[in-house]
């Protein structure tokens, strides 16, 4: 009874295709937004900045580009981190080359340059499907980061092989390099990461959310309604790629601000755990993108937390045991909750909706 | 050829003409030199025992199989194939034989599909969400909302297709067919695996879009007695070739196709 749909009735298809339907929902989220803008950048410190938040909004919007092309379009993907290393270097060259552009605009172009690179590797997804494609994304992951390793180009030939981030500001507040203060990072992330989610939601609520689904789950029916499938794959690729390029982009400009590409961009530290966000999150679900970073963003912190703080374990010990609890948890979750935190979550609304009744 | 060709057409003149198809997967002849025509506004019935050909036959109308030779005279223009995405302009919709839906999405999601080529608005728009895509949707989602209530299918709108009982699937499915507003509509065995009751439906269903639309339909069946009630002429196929061609009434009378049926005795 607390969360009652009841008696909340459209009389038109506009208010039928909101975003939002459900009164409860809308309040909930104009809450969410309230803290989110107004009362959070005031009590940020600097380490809910850097541990907490700012990563959380980054990988959400790396799960959401990821979720577009696997939850939504059906095409497996490892190659995250080497399209996030795409967002990063196009950054760090562009604001090598054009020293007065505006960041917002800088990492907007980089989000399109690995939407141009995720659609070059997105092309063998016309040919071959599932475990297959996976591989050839694997390609181009150890191929992307191998490149910005092996071309001196791409890091302006310093010797370290490292690329570092310059000072760039926005309203006159400074919002990468050293000298950003908390709140202005964390506002400069979240603004993008509202927009572009209200985007991604659109767009999978539209003709071409509805395209990429159709591929999804049945590709011969698809073609056979007038769904193009290289274009529809290739335009799954490519706003996908646009995200992950934004998240990229963000990652070394305003979150790490320098990055070495081995390291920062690796399998294991970005493709993977990204995977793990929308899995555990849920596929083909907006809000799961949020809950899966939320959760894969927080366990380090909280383990840790639990392990060295509560329990007194040392942080080399605790780091091996938060591994394999990290495992543990993947593989129960999978056999619980195959469909993930979202899932969980519409459970819970069923369970609301009838409460205090058991059904 | 085009949608517009389609139209231009008078009803009970040739809208398909197959001439002379052929279709072989390497040393397997699916079909051989079979030649029929479909008139526009009538209900076509290709029968065969199984494995005659008659999917195939399908499937080269809408372009998924690229016969080996003949050719299709659609609308007035001759081809040596299709594709499934002219068809799908031009017009021609379909149901599959082994439903093929988009088993995660909802009822009224997989019927949106088939508005997908009518829908015009790019994706930048789409994203913003601006005037004219809101607009676009409501639109769409109007005609949808015309097939549900023609189709019975008010009550699962919001239900995953995935999780739908098969009568409901087949029906769904025509539903999405009908979304597209075809000219032709191919049905591959709408009525497979239903009860009586649910045949009766699904034979009103066709016969009413047959007959309120004014769309051609050429259907698959097995079940005799529907294929005879409700079929204005009927091509029967055997071992890939065509074995007769006519009226119910002269196709229930014709020595090869109940050889074809009861099988012939030695002597």
């Amino acid at each position: 009874m607390i969360y009652k749909e009841t008696g909340q009735y459209k009389s038109s298809y506009k208010s039928d295709h909101a975003i939002f339907p459900l009164l409860q929902d809308k309040i909930a989220f104009s809450t969410l937004m309230f803290i989110a803008f107004l009362i959070i950048p005031f009590v940020i410190n600097s380490y809910w900045e850097k541990a907490i938040l700012v990563p959380f909004l980054i990988f959400s919007l790396a799960a959401i580009g990821l979720n577009i092309l696997t939850g939504y379009c059906g095409q497996v993907s490892l190659g995250t981190g080497g399209f996030m290393a795409v967002g990063a270097f196009s950054t760090y060259k562009i604001m090598t080359y054009f020293p007065d552009m505006n960041i917002m605009i800088i990492i907007l172009i980089s989000g399109l340059i690995t939407a141009a690179v995720g659609i070059i590797f997105g092309l063998p997804s016309l040919r071959i499907k599932g475990f297959y494609l996976a591989v050839a994304t694997l390609a181009s992951q150890f191929f992307l980061v191998w490149l910005f390793n092996k071309v001196p180009w791409f890091y302006n030939y310093s010797d370290t092989g490292q690329i570092t981030v310059s000072e760039r500001t926005m309203f006159g507040i400074p919002v990468t390099g050293a000298e950003a203060p908390s709140y202005a990072t964390y506002l400069f992330c979240l603004v993008l990461v509202v927009v572009l989610s209200f985007a991604a939601k659109n767009l999978i609520r539209s003709k071409m959310g509805r395209s990429w689904m159709a591929i999804r789950d049945m590709d011969i029916a698809a073609e056979i309604i007038g769904v193009p499938p290289l274009k529809t794959k290739l335009s799954a690729f490519a706003i996908s790629s646009f995200y992950i390029g934004v998240a990229g982009a963000l990652y070394f400009a305003v979150f790490l601000g320098a990055i070495e590409v081995t390291e920062s961009f690796d399998i294991m530290t970005i493709s993977f755990p990204v995977l793990f966000m929308i899995i555990i999150g849920g596929l083909g679900s907006m809000l799961g993108s949020f809950l899966g970073a939320a959760f894969v963003v927080t366990l380090p912190i909280g383990l840790k937390f639990l392990m060295v703080d509560m329990v007194g374990l040392s942080a080399v010990t605790a780091k091996h045991f938060e591994i394999t609890i990290w495992g543990l948890l993947m593989i129960v979750f999978l056999i619980v909750e195959p469909h993930g935190l979202a899932r969980l979550w519409s459970i819970a609304k069923e369970k609301l909706r009838r409460w205090p009744f058991p059904y | 050829m085009s949608l517009e060709d389609l139209k231009k057409i008078p009803y009970g003149k040739t809208a398909i003409e197959l001439k002379n198809i052929s279709l072989a997967f390497g040393g397997v002849k699916a079909l051989t030199d079979v030649s029929f025509e479909v008139k526009k506004g009538e209900v076509f019935a290709i029968i065969g025992p199984n494995g005659a050909g008659k999917s195939s036959m399908l499937n080269v109308i809408n372009g998924f199989y690229k016969p080996t030779s003949g050719t299709i005279n659609f609308a007035g223009t001759d081809r040596s194939e299709m594709e499934p995405e002219l068809a799908a302009k031009s017009g021609i919709a379909r149901t599959f034989q082994n439903i093929a839906l988009f088993k995660g999405m909802s009822t009224l999601d997989n019927l949106m599909t088939g508005r997908l080529l009518k829908q015009k608005q790019n994706f930048l728009m789409q994203a913003f969400y601006f005037g004219p895509v809101a607009k676009e949707e409501e639109e769409h989602r109007e005609r949808v909302e015309r097939v549900i209530d023609f189709l019975d299918l008010q009550s699962i709108r919001r239900t995953p297709v995935g999780s739908l009982p098969y009568g409901l699937q087949k029906r769904v499915e025509l539903g999405r067919a009908l979304a597209m507003e075809p000219e032709i509509l191919l049905l591959d065995e709408p009525m497979a695996g239903m009860n009586v009751e649910e045949k009766q439906d699904m034979s009103r269903f066709v016969l009413t879009v047959n007959n309120e639309l004014k769309t051609t339909i050429v259907l698959i069946e097995h079940d005799m007695g529907v294929v005879m009630d409700i079929s204005d002429r009927i091509v029967v196929l055997d071992y890939g070739k065509k074995i007769g061609s006519g009226l119910p009434k002269e196709i229930r009378n014709n020595k090869a196709v109940i050889d074809a049926y009861l099988g012939v005795s030695d002597d």
